[in-house]
């Protein structure tokens, strides 16, 4: 294939992959790299069951081409668990029953952990506001919440 | 399709002059690659203008700021001193989609989208925002209300790209704000929008006044009239009640799910009137 070539960095290892020009990140991350925790909701924005963080900024990998990740940062949620270990989030998440069917959550986790790390103190109203962009048909989002409210006082150590 | 990232604004005005099939110019790609997805637009190229360091900054010289085409919205809401000098054009940049898409979204992508309901585009424009342009003829620096000339067209020559916004630096007892209306507080499309930017003088007298209306008409409207209602006056409730009625009577929108002109003329002027307040309110703060 007379692809491009791209070598990037994907939870903390280097990565290297062939795409066209046309393929998203969430298409390269889930087909080409079997990053299957990268759910396709709508392919257009407006879920974000796609999120990933591309350096320090939380995206939707629908709308990245796939060229663009060359010489970039990725997070996705399969760099959250340490082995065995889960994440406060996921710890929290699973307490808190805040998932359902779980085609949501993987974007929901993504979100919350960047939502933390630039704001380690929410308010609800904030983690709500800060979430806005991930849509979920299953929980009615309150779990959600009480899930990163919880969280978020774990990894305060309070 | 080939996708290219110059490192240069040079090479990518020749990239785009030279370019034979459609090419594309890709900021945060939340329109662009929407409406690809969508098959609406096949481009042959696309020019990714973000490895161009100087369109990734905002920079400010004694009498404006700079905004680089390529800066995303996040970046504006955290810049202090833009929010202090312009927090009504910050208020709009910010209302643009979420998180994940205010992490690319720019706001020249929003005016050069030429959607009607552009949430930053109002408070541009009311702010006397100025697009520097760079083509295969040279540069030239237009009012912004001057690039999106119908819905989703913009008066850019082939092979011309936008470099930066260009914001005055304020004068003191200056402000500005923008609201729009929409069923949901996040992730809509504004129904309509209202955007007001003041001067007062030490009396605390509107001296300067710029109002604009967005998914009000094809583009976004610069209603003079209503400016001239607000100068002169001290943002009293009878200017108020004259500047909504204007603004209403300004409006050409459409008829269509989401508002009924009536509708969508009656709010105009409500927004009009909360936003000359709030602008008010802050520029006599400063
Ligand atoms: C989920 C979602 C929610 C959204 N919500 C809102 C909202 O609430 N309010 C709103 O106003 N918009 C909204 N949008 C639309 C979109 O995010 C904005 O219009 C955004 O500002 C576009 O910026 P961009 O950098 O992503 O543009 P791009 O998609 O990169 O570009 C948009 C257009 O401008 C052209 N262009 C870009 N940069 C230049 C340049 N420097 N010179 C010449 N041409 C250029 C491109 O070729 C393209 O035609 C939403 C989009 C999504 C996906
Ligand atoms: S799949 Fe990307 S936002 Fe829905
Ligand atoms: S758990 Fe099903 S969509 Fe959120």
């Amino acid at each position: 294939m007379a692809g491009i070539a791209v070598s990037t960095t994907i939870n903390g290892d280097h990565a290297e992959f062939l795409c066209h020009p046309d393929e998203t990140l969430l298409e390269v991350l889930r087909e080409r790299l079997g990053l299957m925790g990268v759910k396709e909701g709508c392919g257009t924005g407006d879920c974000g069951a796609c999120s990933v963080i591309l350096d320090d900024r939380l995206v939707c990998s629908c709308l990245v081409l796939g060229a663009e990740a060359e010489g970039r940062q990725i997070a996705t949620v399969e760099g959250m668990a340490q082995g065995d270990r889960l994440h406060p989030l996921q710890q929290k998440f699973l307490e808190h029953a805040a998932l359902q069917c779980g085609i949501c959550t993987p974007g929901f986790l993504i979100a919350a952990k960047d939502l933390l790390a630039k704001n380690p103190d929410p308010t609800e109203e904030e983690i709500r506001f800060g979430l806005a962009g991930n849509l979920c048909r299953c929980t009615g989002y309150d779990k959600i919440v009480r899930a990163v409210q919880d969280a978020a006082s774990v990894m305060r150590g309070a | 399709m080939r996708y290219i990232r110059p490192s240069s604004l040079e090479d990518a005005v020749g990239l785009l002059a030279e370019a034979s099939g459609k090419a594309a110019i890709l900021a945060g790609g939340s329109d662009l690659l929407v409406r690809m997805k969508g098959g609406f637009i096949e481009p042959d190229l696309i020019i990714d203008i973000k490895a161009i360091d100087a369109l990734g900054r905002i920079t400010e010289s004694d009498d404006c700021f700079v905004i680089g085409a390529a800066v995303p919205c996040a970046v504006l809401g955290e810049n202090t001193a833009l929010r202090h000098a312009w927090p009504g054009v910050v208020e709009g940049a910010k209302l643009i989609g979420s998180k994940q898409v205010q992490g690319r979204c720019t706001i020249v992508g929003n005016l050069c989208n030429a959607s009607p309901a552009a949430d930053s585009v109002p408070a541009l424009v009311a702010a006397g925002a100025k697009a520097v342009i760079k083509g295969p003829a040279g540069s030239r620096t237009i009012a912004v209300e001057m690039v999106p000339v119908a819905p989703g067209k913009t008066s850019l020559a082939p092979g011309e790209i936008i470099e930066a916004i260009l914001l005055d630096k304020r004068p003191p007892h200056s402000g500005d704000a923008y609201q729009r209306f929409t069923p949901r507080t996040e992730m809509d499309i504004a129904v309509v929008s209202a955007a007001v930017n003041l001067t007062l003088d030490d009396q605390g007298v509107v001296e300067k006044a710029r109002v604009a209306l967005g998914a009000a008409a094809p583009t976004v409207l610069l209603v003079e009239e209503a400016a001239n209602i607000l100068i002169g006056s001290r943002v009293d409730d009878s200017t108020l009640e004259r500047l909504a009625e204007v603004c209403s009577g300004a409006c050409r929108p459409i008829d269509d799910k989401r508002g009924t002109v009536e509708f969508r003329k009656k709010v105009a002027g409500v927004l009009a009137k909360r936003v000359a307040l709030t602008a008010y309110q802050r520029a006599g703060q400063k």
